[in-house]
């Protein structure tokens, strides 16, 4: 009886703490509207319908043959230029996929996005 | 009363899903080389099958023969455990063609390119749902052939029943980002993928162990350590772990401070089965020599050691000051390589030992020196396959530290690379040796059966015709 008790305790304490990290745990300061939310939008649809997930990581989630992408964006080594140079034609390890223009906007405005969401990233030492 | 035919009716497709499971070790590892290869010559197959497909067919491949070899164990054990035929023998069919089925289209895709782009799932999201489909029929046949009574089972129908229930939660959570709600906003969306794909280790862990458990039952023929507080100890600590303890992949997303806090206090718990571990070791040892010539037992042993050394590597990278370093090299490839070779599939292959043991003692006998060159090569292999993740890793921290540019760093690396690349395919070749034996024995056992079975048919036929006759 007692192990039948733990574990509803346990479980019942994991779907609270489901609940709230669904909600108050994760709240974001930063929300998107109008054509800039449609924009980064489409560019995290690019950037899952051509799996770069198998290659690079956000927030630690991904690959490792290609670099971290969190902050790709505000970095003074890479940047939008540096970016935009990879999507275009692909790099050593990078194959060409070919993108449109606004495809690579699309990207890159998700890559921005992601960037200005991740001060905690930015101010670890 | 029931004679053992009809009661193991179900063997023949515990033995379908063994076959399966070790098909997919054997290609996961395959991919997994032409992945390791693609680290130390980037151009190799760069367009045909990049690595955008490579790794998503070996990650795909090995977490299912890990789900599969479980899933194989159960179906056999349970009528043995339940003395029962299994509950719904063509449920458990269906499980079997929708699970082979869903793994064709799956691979099928990544080849093709489509994908959903989610991490470890990376397939679209539409078969995740059969998935989740094809997990009913193998849950119903577990709950109901066993009818478990949970206030005198064993740990090891705990941890089972655990694996089944927290696989459909957290395979749901995993496609909350369907939901505009997580999928707008990606802090949200970050840390409930983090925190489903944590807690799904945890649940095919549950699977795995589970399996270890009870096959270190009937290997010692001790029923009691199963059913004694420490091991109910250590099983809620391991929930409470699956549960919580996700949080210390988040520590660099922005969600509340909170989240890290309780992930780091978890995730320290796991000093008490470390301790534990150490405790125990000499004792472990000396049992671990006394019976090496028993090849389960063996696989055991070595799964003992992976524990003690990727349950440290865990702590150390769980340490948030230090998880900034070690988050985003190979040292977290490594702990999880670690995981799914040394820990889940030594006690896999214990299991699929005991069974093929059980099964055909002559060959499985004429056998074990094969199996055992094949376990000593994978460990020995991944041991400095582990190394030079571990190296890489610590390599990348100083070049971090130092501010070098990523092409820097892979260069490098190389050395690293080469290492891990050629230990990659030593693994290959030590789990061959194990895979090999697996199809022999189990193709010498159809086979066998087949020409029993034909046998009788004949004999059947003239009986029925000498019976015309008079």
């Amino acid at each position: 009886m007692i192990k039948i008790a733990v574990f509803l305790i346990l479980f019942t304490s994991y779907a609270i703490y489901s609940t709230v990290i669904y909600s108050k745990g994760t709240e974001s300061g930063i929300q998107l509207t109008g054509p800039q939310a449609e924009k980064v939008s489409q560019g995290k649809y690019l950037y899952e319908q051509y799996n770069c997930v198998a290659c690079h990581q956000l927030y630690g989630l991904g690959g490792y043959l290609g670099p971290e992408l969190t902050t790709a964006y505000s970095d003074p080594q890479r940047g939008e230029i540096y970016m935009k140079a990879f999507l275009q034609a692909g790099g050593p390890r990078m194959p060409n996929f070919h993108f449109k223009a606004d495809e690579i906007d699309a990207i890159i405005s998700y890559l921005k996005y992601v960037d200005s969401t991740a001060v905690t990233y930015k101010s670890m030492p | 009363m029931l004679t053992n035919s009809s009661q193991y009716v179900s063997d023949k497709t515990a033995k379908a899903f063994l076959l399966l499971s070790i098909s997919y070790l054997f290609f996961g590892l395959l991919l997994g080389i032409i992945g390791g290869i693609q680290y130390i010559l980037p151009p190799f197959l760069k367009e045909q099958l990049a690595f955008q497909k490579t790794r998503p067919l070996h990650v795909y491949l090995v977490i299912s023969w890990i789900f599969t070899a479980a899933q194989a164990g159960l179906y056999y054990y349970l009528p043995r455990i339940a003395n029962r035929p299994i509950y719904w023998l063509q449920g458990a069919r269906i499980h079997f063609y929708l699970h082979a089925l869903v793994s064709f289209f799956i691979v099928a895709c990544f080849f093709l390119g489509y994908f959903g782009g989610r991490e470890y799932l990376e397939f679209p999201p539409l078969l995740g749902a059969v998935i989740l489909l094809s997990w009913v029929p193998f849950a119903i046949n577990f709950f109901f052939t066993l009818k478990p009574d949970y206030k005198n089972a064993p740990v090891y129908i705990w941890s089972w029943s655990t694996g089944i229930l927290f696989f459909f939660i957290t395979l749901s959570e995993s496609y909350l980002w369907l939901l505009d709600y997580f999928h707008t906003n990606i802090v949200r969306d970050v840390t409930v993928q983090w925190k489903a794909l944590g807690s799904m280790v945890g649940s095919w862990n549950m699977l795995v162990y589970g399996t270890g458990m009870y096959v270190m039952e009937k290997m010692s023929g001790d029923n009691k350590a199963n059913r004694s507080p420490l091991a109910f100890f250590f099983y809620f600590l391991g929930l409470t772990n699956l549960m919580f303890n996700w949080g210390h992949h988040t520590y660099i997303v922005p969600a509340a401070p909170w989240v890290k806090t309780v992930a780091y206090v978890i995730s320290m718990t796991e000093l008490l089965i470390l301790g534990y571990i150490i405790m125990k070791w000499r004792k472990t040892m000396t049992q671990a020599r006394k019976n090496y010539h028993n090849i389960p037992y063996r696989l055991l042993s070595y799964a003992d050691i992976w524990i003690f050394l990727n349950l440290s590597l865990a702590i150390v990278i769980s340490v948030p000051s230090w998880n900034y370093y070690t988050h985003g090299t190979h040292i977290t490839v490594a702990h999880a390589m670690g995981t799914t070779i040394g820990i889940n599939t030594m006690l896999l292959f214990a299991s699929v030992f005991y069974i093929i043991q059980n099964e055909n003692k002559p060959v499985f006998e004429r056998s074990k020196p094969t199996i055992g060159w094949g376990i000593l090569i994978t460990n020995v292999s991944l041991l400095l396959f582990w190394s030079s993740l571990l190296g890489s890793g610590l390599l990348k921290i100083s070049a971090k530290l130092n501010n070098e540019v990523f092409a820097s760093i892979m260069q490098k690396s190389q050395p690293w690379f080469k290492l891990f690349a050629y230990s990659g395919i030593a693994i290959f070749v030590g789990l061959f040796l194990l895979i090999f034996t697996v199809y022999k024995t189990l193709a010498i056992y159809i086979q066998k059966k087949q020409s029993v079975e034909e046998e009788l048919v004949t004999i059947h036929s003239l009986h029925k015709v000498s019976e015309e006759r008079t």
